[in-house]
């Protein structure tokens, strides 16, 4: 069946199965794979996309149901591909490693920062309570959010 | 597999009264798993999270009707008329989870570990389900009748639950193997109705259903009824004591991978003994 949606600020049209997933519309039929599949069951984040703005799994979301709504993926942060002032403080705190988890980290992330632009740490750990990052041991992920958080989000 | 996406509630019912195969989803965060692990796989899905009827939320006159569509994200935002509940959608997965998960579909499923169940049992809520038909209230006990087991008719939706505005001295508690993302391994509810003179004690991941502590209740009552509804008065260590050893014995516990039986006991009269002291503080 056809899916038509706002994709990181397109308009966009794909074929996708019925039953199939947001995440894997996204990945196999957009062409997408910044969003991962770890875990297709909601439990680690590294699927995080915006679903009308708001943070969601998107491997909980039926692609079909998503019909016509705006979905903004790890690509599609900034407008002209350069990098996001959250992936820029990924990258200078030393929070990615194997990166597996990185997209769904920085949608989060942002999504946190763009609602509190200056979280405390307890609320930085809340908010990516969604996300699991096998590699780090998330401290470097917490200064990354903090470093973020800084004077950019106003 | 087909796909409606309902724009209004008489439409959605509409559907499910034609398509005796068709399943509703709302935020899909129990249906998803289910059919991205090729569990179950529905006929027909009807998407309900666009009827704008199913996301109305009203607090008035001492009374709170919230429907079907309103998530756990809207339960932290919003005023919503229970603490209890409150705390419960806290608890609740992750902030991805809780901006697309649902009452509804927490009713929908009717897991024993759902964790807005006990909240529902302890403040005597009813769910109102509604069919192309007609509407029909049920107390919430009497909706779940065994685990992910309801007296939903297939062509019923719930629309909404409502309750009686119980005051600020409710409390939900929950244990499970970490702080975040966690399913119950044993939860409870508990609320002191200062005016109504009335406690409400709840168990979720306790048994079959959500038990509702009765026995466990009334002594409760009856410690208020000593040291003076709405004085604030902790009851001494041997009552709660007493309230906690009544509430474990209400619960019927199993051993499962989550948790022994006999844990599940322990932790739940911990919980009561807590709750109880808490709630009379806020009463
Ligand atoms: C990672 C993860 C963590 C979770 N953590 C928790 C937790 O901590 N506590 C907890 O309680 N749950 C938890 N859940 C389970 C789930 O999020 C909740 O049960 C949620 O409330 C389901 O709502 P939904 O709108 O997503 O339901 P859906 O998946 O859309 O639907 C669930 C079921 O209910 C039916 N349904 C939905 N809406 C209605 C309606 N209005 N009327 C009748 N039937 C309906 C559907 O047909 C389906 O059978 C978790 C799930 C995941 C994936
Ligand atoms: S792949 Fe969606 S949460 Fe893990
Ligand atoms: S960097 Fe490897 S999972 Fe997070």
């Amino acid at each position: 069946m056809k899916l038509s949606l706002r994709l990181n600020g397109a308009d966009r049209t794909a074929d996708v199965a019925p039953h199939e997933s947001l995440l894997t519309a996204l990945r196999e039929r957009f062409v997408l794979p910044g969003s991962k599949n770890a875990c297709d069951q909601g439990e680690c984040g590294s699927c995080s996309v915006l679903l009308d703005g708001e943070l969601v799994c998107s491997c909980l979301v039926l692609a079909a149901a998503a019909e016509g709504r705006e979905v903004r993926t790890a690509e599609g942060l900034t407008p002209d591909g350069g990098l996001h002032p959250v992936q820029r403080a990924f990258v200078e705190a030393g929070a990615v490693q194997c990166g597996f988890c990185t997209p769904g980290l920085i949608v989060a992330a942002d999504a946190l920062l763009r609602a509190e632009p200056e979280p405390t740490v307890a609320e930085i750990r809340e908010a990516l309570a969604g996300n699991i990052c096998r590699c780090t041991g998330y401290g470097r992920i917490v200064d990354a959010v903090q470093r973020a958080s800084k004077g950019i989000y106003e | 597999m087909d796909v409606e996406i309902a724009r209004t509630l008489d439409g959605a019912l509409a559907y499910l009264a034609s398509r005796p195969d068709a399943e509703p989803i709302a935020g899909g965060t129990d249906l998803m798993v289910e059919m991205n692990f090729g569990r179950h796989r529905p006929k027909a899905v009807v998407a309900i999270d666009r009827i704008d009827e199913l996301r109305e939320l009203l607090v008035a006159h001492g009374r709170v009707r919230m429907s079907a569509g309103v998530t756990y994200a809207r339960m932290l935002r919003e005023e919503i008329g229970s603490p209890a509940m409150r705390q419960a959608a806290r608890t609740v997965g992750s902030p991805q989870i809780r901006n697309a998960g649902t009452i509804g579909g927490n009713l929908g499923t009717c897991s024993p570990a759902g964790d807005t169940l006990p909240v529902l049992a302890a403040l005597d809520a009813s769910v109102v389900l509604r069919s192309a038909s007609g509407d029909r209230r049920v107390p919430f006990t009497q909706y779940m009748t065994g685990p992910k087991k309801t007296i939903r008719r297939h062509d019923e939706l719930v629309v909404a639950v409502e309750w009686n505005d119980a005051g600020d001295a409710q409390v939900f508690m929950k244990a499970g193997t970490r702080n975040a993302m966690v399913i119950a391994v044993a939860s409870l509810a508990l609320v002191v109705d200062g005016r109504r003179s009335r406690v409400g004690i709840a168990l979720g991941s306790s048994g079959p259903t959500i038990i509702r502590a009765t026995e466990a209740e009334r002594f409760g009552e009856g410690l208020m009824d000593e040291t003076g509804w709405g004085r604030r008065r902790v009851p001494s260590d041997a009552a709660l004591a007493e309230l906690g050893s009544r509430v474990a014995a209400a619960a019927r516990p199993i051993d499962d991978v989550r948790g022994t039986a006999a844990y599940r006991r322990h932790v739940l009269s911990v919980m009561a003994r807590r709750a109880f002291a808490r709630a009379v503080l806020l009463a």
